[in-house]
């Protein structure tokens, strides 16, 4: 069990976490048709688009309530006013999501109340459905945001069905994790139709951030899970959540309308896919079909081919807690060892990680704890890279921002065919390294016993 | 000049095989390696094993002249490391086609041989012959003169196409050809009395850099290693080595011995795998220095070299055995390594299983048999399901292996780790015996085998493939327990003799009823071992079983 600290430093360098609102305002953009809106200054709107611009490479929906100084000393009413309507006008949304930012909670605007006294006073804004969450910058981290942004959704727009008979026993809602890909939701959209059932995504982030090209301009979201299909998600026979960040939005769900959930901690590697394929099987009463036999061979095949690059490393790990408990957990189970994990925020899962300790810190530490403790691989977003270059070991770039590299949104880690690939992926990227930087030459033993442990591999 | 198949039968007389002293004129001349099996699991070609003895040779250009077949299918695919050129690594073929195949692919190679010349100036070019301009008539030899008279460059032939037999034959034929056409060409700008040849070290994963720190340190320069890390210069002056050290079992003793005829160099076999094996090679190259004429205080400064570097590997080593303890290892591998590898594995306190003897010398055998006591218990031609069976009954922990049976392993879900040529990492000398350790433990505390082994699912584990070969293998063991008759049956029906299809049974009775004695009289009386001879040591065996009291036989 890892015991969990948090970094005692005054001054967070080279951070690893990123803020709330964002993390609320990309579950946002899992919905068809949105404009997220954030409560702030101007900034705190630019960076994150700039952020997911550079991350999934499309034009990113997102708007700011603009506050000036003096909006933010006298409240504000009037920002968020005229943002709900210049939206409403130029964009036509189906749905606008709101974030609160440092800025607006330091000052404690009454967001719920605004939009109560905007609804009554416009007639055309009255019915357009607009949910509020709370997101101070200064509290928690990326994937919070993202939690209880979906939770907030699932208590505003879910509707509680009048007949609990009437549930469909074939439709299942999904609440992925922000640790989760575009590429990820198709995956298991894929899985989970092959058991005959009909799944909707909340947030969906696969019809919006999913890098295709639209037939159309438009100024929010394309594609996502449409209002109604939020507000039917009550009528399905079960929910399934994924990461420890989605039990607020479904046990929203579950007060809200009664669906039972079964929360999947992890859904990379052999255990935790075994674990959703018997689920599928069981709710859907139908056999795993052959494909999915199949693919299982293939993961235990590539867990066997990559034991021999895996195993035995000595890892630095900095990601957010879902992510670090899913992909640190392959990694262990194919025999690395987590030597330094670095995460953002609290979360119950990280004691759980497989470490003796896991810590609330930022990039400066990975990378010092990384050295003290000769990790050989470091796993974290693309901020990585200069800890990394400085520490000479093969750095493998996992969640967001990917923002140096093609296809982070089409990064595999759920199935088995993603625990596959990922293993691939890792054990190509150590051979590599291995070729470029760790042939041997005839100095490479000239210390004898104790070289092996200066220069290992 | 001889021809090929005086070379081959050259070869075949190695006096310095004690396996060949071993054999009867005849069996000599049938060859020295187990004939090939239509439709048996076959391993290299000569080609295959000449080009293996001599492509560690870093700054040569290796041609192969053939069909796209010999080389496209099979260039830079050796772990051999260069700490120079790596022009060894650039696959050079003849690629013939159709036209040359009907008019002959001679000119093809001579413009080849003079393509490689003009853009790479090599210090000299190998030319490997290959079957189908064998089978043509390609004379190789006179390309290569013409091309050496022209281009006043050393241009090699290397005459083992694949067909004139397996791998190990293909290393001897490399080795004729260096002896006849490289090693004492050119003389080296020095001498000292420390010079030592290593003969039949290919420097795999860079393993001999694991060693050559010592050399260096105790003052003994390699003048030349044959041929890992090794240079076209230094093939051809280490006629002027004051000793050497056969490394590689069998593979290249025709050189080793042929140096010491011709030029009076002489050679031990010894190995560097194992923290022993490696204080004795050590040793042994002092001594035979010493003998030659190097000042006797070498012997001291290796004494020190190997207490420090004993002590040091013996401790690094230690804190692996409490982990080892009760763990046992099965060991599949060819003859190369086997005896040395199982001296290392005991030093570690793994328990040995078995160990594969399939290419291994008699003397190989003898050896295991020695160091693992005698409950030795030796696994010949094991077939897949009962290496299974082995693995899975938990008789082994991990296996060690070549390449080749490492799916079995890995389908068994069971711990493994790569011992031969393809592997990553090096094991030689003490840091080499380190890191073997190192790796075993990496492998049996690998959590992966416990993730692998879970059944999926939807699996019944009574109906996976892995419980129905167990149930078949204890089916029919129960079968055989159920009846003496069929059991003795099937014991007499094990093929002794493959060339001549030979069954233990027919041996079993012919020694009975003519009261025999020795293989010649198996052979008058059954045939067996009349084919290619390699099934002579199964009848010795079977000849000790029969008469554990009877004198020891002559050859022995």
């Amino acid at each position: 069990m890892a015991t969990v600290t948090i970094s005692k430093k005054a001054c967070s360098v080279n951070p690893l976490k990123m803020s709330q609102p964002i993390g609320g305002a990309l579950a946002f953009m899992g919905l068809r048709g949105a404009m997220p809106l954030l409560h702030g200054s101007q900034g705190c709107t630019s960076f994150g688009l700039v952020l997911f611009t550079r991350h999934f490479k499309e034009a990113i929906p997102m708007q700011t309530t603009a506050m000036s100084e003096v909006a933010t000393v006298l409240g504000g009413y009037e920002n968020v006013e005229q943002a709900i309507l210049n939206i409403y006008k130029r964009a036509k949304p189906e749905i606008i999501g709101i974030c609160s930012t440092g800025v607006t909670e330091t000052k404690g605007d009454d967001v719920d109340g605004y939009i109560r006294q905007i609804r009554a006073k416009h007639s055309d804004v009255a019915n357009l459905p607009i949910v509020y969450v709370s997101t101070p910058d200064f509290k928690d981290a990326f994937q919070d945001g993202w939690g209880k942004t979906v939770a907030k959704i699932v208590e505003v727009l879910v509707e509680t069905p009048k007949n609990a008979s009437r549930r469909d026993a074939t439709r299942v809602n999904v609440l992925p994790g922000s640790h989760l890909t575009p590429g990820d939701l198709d995956e298991l959209r894929t899985i989970i139709e092959d058991f005959g059932l009909e799944p909707t995504f909340l947030p969906d982030l696969s019809g919006s951030l999913d890098g295709h090209i639209p037939d159309d301009f438009t100024p929010t979201t394309i594609g996502g899970a449409g209002v109604e299909e939020v507000a039917a998600m009550g009528q399905a026979g079960w929910t399934i959540a994924i990461g420890e960040q989605m039990r607020l939005a479904a046990e929203a769900m579950k007060d809200k309308t009664g669906i039972p959930y079964r929360l999947f901690e992890r859904l990379c590697g052999l255990e935790p896919n075994d674990a959703f394929i018997a689920f599928l099987s069981e709710i859907s009463g139908r056999p795993a079909p052959m494909k999915y036999r199949r693919q299982r061979g293939q993961l235990v095949d590539a867990m066997l081919d990559g034991h021999f690059h895996i195993g035995g490393r000595k890892v630095a790990i900095g990601a957010e807690p879902d992510l670090l408990h899913d992909v640190g957990g392959l990694l262990t189970e194919m025999g690395a060892h987590i030597h330094v994990a670095v995460t953002t925020t609290q979360s119950p899962i990280l004691e759980r990680v497989a470490t003796d300790d896991v810590l609330i810190g930022d990039l400066e530490d990975l990378e010092n704890l990384a050295r003290e403790r000769g990790c050989d691989l470091l796993v974290t977003h693309s901020h990585g890279r200069q800890g990394a270059a400085r520490l000479k070991i093969p750095f493998f770039r996992i969640g967001i921002p990917m923002f140096d590299r093609l296809g982070g949104g089409h990064q595999l880690t759920v199935g088995y065919r993603g625990g596959r690939d990922l293993i691939f992926d890792i054990s190509n990227l150590l051979m590599a390294d291995h070729e470029e930087n760790h042939e041997p030459t005839p100095e490479s033993w000239r210390g004898g016993v104790e070289s092996l442990h200066t220069a290992s591999h | 000049m001889s021809s090929l198949s005086a070379t081959i039968q050259d070869v075949f007389n190695e006096p310095g095989c004690g396996k060949n002293a071993n054999k009867s004129e005849a069996e000599r001349k049938k060859g020295c390696t187990k004939q090939l099996q239509p439709g048996g699991a076959a391993g290299g070609c000569a080609f295959d094993g000449a080009k293996i003895a001599l492509q560690p040779l870093t700054d040569v250009a290796h041609l192969v002249h053939g069909p796209i077949a010999c080389e496209g299918n099979s260039w830079d695919n050796r772990g051999a490391k260069s700490s120079g050129s790596n022009l060894w690594r650039t696959g050079f073929t003849t690629d013939i086609n159709e036209t040359d195949v009907v008019f002959g692919g001679e000119k093809r190679l001579y413009k080849s041989i003079k393509e490689i010349i003009e853009k790479y100036d090599p210090p000299a070019v190998f030319v490997y012959q290959t079957c189908v301009p064998a089978m043509i008539g390609d004379d190789i030899d006179a390309v290569c003169k013409a091309a050496r008279e022209k281009f006043g460059k050393p241009v090699i032939p290397i005459n083992s196409p694949g067909f004139v037999g397996p791998k190990n034959l293909g290393n001897k034929l490399a080795g004729e050809a260096l002896l006849q056409h490289v090693i004492g060409t050119e003389e080296p700008d020095y001498t000292t009395p420390y010079d030592l040849n290593i003969i039949g070290e290919y420097n795999l994963s860079g393993e001999l850099w694991q060693v050559k720190p010592l050399l260096d340190e105790i003052g003994i320069r390699i003048l030349s290693c044959i041929s890992g890390d090794g240079k076209y210069r230094e093939v051809a002056y280490s006629h002027r080595a004051k000793a050497a050290m056969m490394v590689c079992s069998k593979a290249m003793i025709n050189v080793a011995r042929k140096m010491e005829e011709r030029y009076g160099i002489p050679f031990f076999e010894g190995s560097f795998y194992g923290i022993e094996d490696t204080s004795d090679s050590l040793r042994e190259i002092a001594r035979l220095l010493i003998e030659r004429g190097a000042p006797p205080d070498l012997m001291d400064r290796t004494e020190a070299v190997i207490a420090r570097e004993e002590a040091r590997a013996w401790a690094a080593i230690a804190k692996f055995k409490p982990r080892f303890e009760g763990k046992k290892v099965l060991l599949i591998t060819g003859g190369v390594k086997s005896w040395s590898v199982v001296a290392a594995l005991q030093e570690a306190g793994l328990e040995l299983v078995g160990t594969s003897v399939k290419k291994s010398t008699k003397e190989d055998k003898e050896r295991i048999k020695e160091l693992m006591g005698q409950d030795a218990h030796m696994i010949e031609d094991m077939t897949p399901r009962e290496m299974y069976k082995m693995l899975k009954d938990a008789r082994a922990d991990i296996m060690l292996s070549g390449g080749r049976s490492q799916f079995i392993a890995l389908k068994a879900s069971m711990p493994w780790l790569d011992i031969n040529q393809e592997r990553h990492h090096a094991y030689m000398g003490y840091v080499g015996m380190v890191k073997l350790v190192e790796e075993i433990d990496k492998a049996l505390y690998n959590p992966v085998w416990a993730q692998v082994r879970k059944p999926a699912p939807w699996e019944d584990p009574s109906t996976n493939w892995q419980s129905k070969a167990i149930a078949a293998a204890e089916a029919e063991a129960a079968a055989l327990a159920a009846d003496p008759i069929k059991a003795e049956e099937v014991r007499r029906a094990k093929k002794i003799c493959n060339c001549k299809s030979v069954e233990l049974g027919v041996i079993e009775d012919a020694i009975l009823a003519h009261g025999l004695t020795t293989v010649e009289g198996v052979r008058e009386h059954t045939n067996a071992s009349g084919g290619c001879g390699a099934c002579a040591i199964r009848i010795d065996e079977i000849l000790e079983q029969m008469a554990p009291i009877a004198p020891p036989i002559a050859a022995e």
